[in-house]
Formats: structure tokens, sequence, C-alpha cells
């Protein structure tokens, strides 16, 4: 069960550094928060043309929240802002169990590998706060 | 050796991820033993009307079991039945004192004093009425032991202080306040001293004639009692002089058109039908910590407790806040480098060990001892060694798991 949710992917994830610094160019700055743990990220993202052209992000929480947002900013690099909201979504259901269908979600890419979260109501929350935080950045536009 | 308590209270011998459970947040709520659960199903199964209306005998019979409830609170903390106040939490039991003592006895000039290691229900009601009444909200800070710092009471403690707002023990660090020499010294300068007893009433005798308290709140789940049950006890001189809080039924005495009196001490502060199933409850969850006594409920908590710290001090990866200090009860307060308290929480569960991970509802206090999360482990009198060596044992598998070399 835990070898499921704490897999070395997800470590690798949640200790890289690579996303986590301040972008020179940010366009859009969300906060995310979780208060019943207090966990709490700061996303930024360059928007040009409708395109996600970068995305960093800072702050504090569990692993499972920090390679969450670590492979969010992978997948999202690059992406058009309507493919980014039906992406988030698609996590999104992924994690409250709505979508079991693996090749459905082969376009999450490595985020898929939080699937199992879906079995763990308790944590559900740390696994969506990044996705939700973009939701919000990139809403009405 | 002690009683074997886990025949008395069945869910420690049910399973948590096919491990018995090792229940170690007690802090949070503590569990029921069969008596309590008894008492409630006996109170719904064979005495259940509406208190202190009926005439028929179902009626004064549930009258009976509630204020006999009451009579077994004042006496337990060696108060008068007409200072208990029966409440939902201590949460509620706190924010009557904010708003019906708080309101309307400070103005502009005037200062509430708290500590910087209060729940926030000991400090988000002082925040709103300190905003609503335009006084200032100052801060106790703590010496690096987690104790309230001397200096800093001195220093803030003036004839301005109109409230003191203190915890007998901290729910994050378990560290016990003098609050009998807090209130002396608050009453010197006629500030008023309200006691969250939340943490230690279930732990410790606490007598609110020794200490003094004009105002002690704690909660029934927390000593073994069903949710929705709460007490606050008030000097009956300042309930007195206080307005309702919450107005209704039963707290009135005549009601006319444009105006209203109320009812005598303590249904001025209970509108609306009361949780008298809660009170019976209450009422046996006392009876069953009376009969374990609070010199065995400390003893074991103590043993429970030197026997974690000096454990996890053998870990080097462990960091533990408030663990030197010697007036420490049932409060075992740490992290694991490297790994988030969710991560560590989540980890213990999967071997069956209970505990609490996050900011337990003290952000302040997070920020001044600079995390922003961290493990906590909390006892009671039913917790066991065997409970300790399961926490230690899977504390041990945390870095593996995470794969931190």
């Amino acid at each position: 069960m835990l070898e499921n949710i704490y897999t070395e992917l997800i470590a690798e994830h949640s200790q890289s550094k690579e996303n986590r610094r301040q972008l020179e160019h940010a366009t859009t700055k969300e906060r995310g928060h979780n208060p019943s743990c207090g966990d709490e990220i700061t996303l930024e993202l360059e928007i040009a043309d409708g395109v996600i052209k970068d995305a960093a992000f800072s702050g504090v929480g569990c692993a499972i929240s920090q390679a969450s947002t670590d492979m969010m900013i992978d997948l999202m690099r690059g992406k058009k802002i309507d493919e980014a909201k039906r992406l988030a979504e698609l996590f999104i259901d992924m994690i409250h169990g709505d979508i079991t269908d693996d090749a459905e979600l082969e376009e999450l890419d490595e985020a898929a590998a939080l699937k199992n979260i879906s079995t763990m109501p308790a944590r559900v929350k740390c696994a969506t706060l990044a996705w939700h935080t973009l939701d919000t950045a990139i809403k009405g536009r | 050796m002690d009683k074997n308590f886990l025949n008395d209270f069945p869910i420690l011998r049910s399973k948590m991820n096919r491990h018995q459970i090792a229940y170690l947040d007690n802090g949070a709520t503590t569990q029921k033993p069969e008596s309590v659960v008894r008492s409630i199903c006996g109170y719904y199964g064979g005495c259940n009307a509406n208190p202190h209306r009926g005439v028929y005998e179902l009626s004064v019979r549930a009258t009976k079991i509630y204020e006999d409830a009451r009579r077994k609170v004042a006496k337990f903390i060696n108060a008068r039945p007409k200072e208990i106040i029966f409440t939902k939490n201590a949460t509620e039991s706190l924010n009557l004192v904010a708003y019906s003592y708080g309101l309307n006895n400070l103005r502009g000039g005037d200062e509430i004093l708290i500590t910087i290691a209060e729940h926030h229900s000991n400090l988000v009601p002082w925040q709103r009425v300190a905003q609503a009444t335009g006084t200032k909200l100052n801060y106790i800070y703590l010496n690096a032991d987690g104790n309230l710092s001397q200096a800093d009471i001195d220093k803030k403690l003036s004839n301005r202080t109109k409230i003191l707002a203190v915890t007998q023990i901290s729910n994050v660090l378990g560290l016990v306040n003098d609050v009998k020499k807090l209130a002396a010294q608050a009453h010197e300068v006629g500030a008023v001293v309200v006691v969250d007893g939340a943490q230690s009433v279930p732990h410790i005798p606490v007598d609110v004639q020794n200490l003094d308290a004009d105002f002690l709140a704690f909660s029934g789940h927390k000593m073994l009692s069903p949710m929705g049950i709460g007490i606050l006890y008030g000097k009956r001189k300042i309930l007195e002089e206080m307005p309702p809080f919450l107005s209704g039924g039963d707290m009135i005495e005549y009601v006319e058109e444009q105006a209203t009196t109320y009812a005598e001490l303590p249904q001025k502060f209970e509108a609306g039908t009361q949780n008298v199933g809660g009170a019976a409850g209450l009422s046996a969850a006392i009876d069953y910590l009376q009969g374990v006594g609070f010199d065995n409920i400390e003893r074991i908590e103590n043993d429970l407790t030197t026997y974690t710290i000096s454990e996890l001090k053998k870990l080097p990866y462990v960091e533990l806040y408030g663990c030197d200090a010697p007036n420490k009860v049932g409060i075992v307060t740490f992290n694991i480098k490297d790994v988030h308290p969710h991560d560590v929480a989540t980890i213990l569960d999967a071997e069956g060990v209970a505990i609490r991970a996050g900011h337990h509802c003290a952000q302040p206090l997070m920020k001044f001892l600079g995390q922003n999360a961290t493990c906590r482990a909390s006892f009671y009198f039913y917790n066991t060694r065997r409970d300790v060596e399961r926490l230690i044992e899977a504390v041990q598998k945390v870095r593996g798991i995470m794969h931190i070399a």
C-alpha cells in the first residue's frame, strides 16, 4: 500500500529543485493554501499568446503536495490555457476516483502516478492543492 | 501492574490497517469507556424527554439526570452548581466569555493579554473582541524551553489589562502553566482571568477555588465523554452581571412583546433544549475518571511521556519541541528531519499508530517555533508502553519509506 504511494518517482519529484524558483517574467502569481494542514504554495506562471511558457513554485508541504506540484509544472510547461484547464480537471477527477481508465490518464504523464491517492481520503487535498491553484490562476483567461 | 483498561474500551482492541490500533491522538479527543456509552443509551432508551418543562415523570427524570450531571461537574472542579454552564465544547465556552463578558466590558485603551501558545479557540474570539471594541491584543511569548517568559508577563500585564486568557496546558507542547500564580498576578492589576482547561481538566486535578480562576472552559469529549457537551465555569458574581450569550427558550423569566427578563443562573446561559444525553455521558465519565484516580492518571501518563521522549531522543533525525521542561503532561511534539508531518502520520497510520500532524489549531505558535507543522503523540491513562514501542518502531521506518538515505 505505502509502496504504491511513496514511490521513488514521487520521492524524486518531491525533492527536485528544478521547478522550485522564481520566474523572471511571471505574468500571474497565485497562492494556494490548505488551511487544515497549513500547506502553502505560490505558483508563478509566464503566460504569453494563450500559452504557459514557463511555470515555477515556492512553498512548503508534504511529499505528496510537493511532488504533485512539481509534476504539474513539468506537464503544463508549453501547454495552451484551454489544454491546461482540461488537464487540471482530468487530474482532479482522477484523484477523486471519478476516472479509473488508465488509457484516459496517459495524458497526465508522470502525474498519473498519483492515482492511488484516490484511495486515501485524508491525503486528497495534498495532491490537488497545486492543481486547484493553477485552475484559479488561469480562470477567466 | 495497572488495570487492563482495554476491557473497558472495546475500540482500543479494534484494528486500523490490519494492526491493533495504538491510539495516540488523545489531545484531539479521547475514546469512551463502555460505561459512558451505556449511560447515553440508557438515557435515550429509557429517560428521554425535554427537561425543565414537562411535569410528567419522564421529563422530571431527564431534568434530574441533567442537573445531577451539573452537580457532579461542580464537585469535580470544586465549584457551585449555579456556576456550571453547559455548552457544546470548550470553544463555545470561550466564545461565551468573549462575547458576553468581553464585548460588554472592554473599551478603547484596554488590553487583552493571551499567550502565543493558545489554541485558536482561545485566540480568534479575543481577536474579534479586540477588533470590535478597539482594544489591544497582546501576547506573552515563550522561553527557549517552551515555558511562558516571566519577564514578558511582568512587562505586558498592567492596569490596562482587563482580561488575561491563558491555557493551563498547551495542546502542542504539553507544558503546564502556573495558572494560580498568573491569576494572582492578574488580579493584582484588576484583570479577569480566563483559563482554557481543555487539555488540563482531563489529566490533572483542577480546583477552581485554589486556582482562583474567574472562568474555566473545558470539553467533555477530551475526558471520555461524548462530543457535543462542554463546560464553562464562571464565578457567580461575574456571571450574574453578564448579559445572556444566546437567547430563546428556557433562558427567560418573563417575555413580553418588547422586553424580556432572564432566568437565574445557570439557565440564563442555556438557551434552547440542551444536550441531556451528553450530560448523562459526562456524568458517567467523571465517575470513571474518579474510579481510576488522578494519581494513577498522572503516574501512567508521566511514565509514557518520559519513555517516549527518551526513546525519540535516541534517534538523531528526530527533533523534539518543549520536551526539556519538567512541567510536562501527556503530549510529545516532534518532527522527523526532511519528512513532512503529514507523510509521517500516513506512514504511522499504515502501522496502526494514530497521531496528529499539522498545526494543531495553533498557527501563531507554529510560526513562533519556526515550524510549518509538527507531529504530536498525546496520551491518556489507557495507553501502554507497548503503544509507545509501536510508535517508535514506526518512526524508525519513516525515512526508509521516504527514500531518504
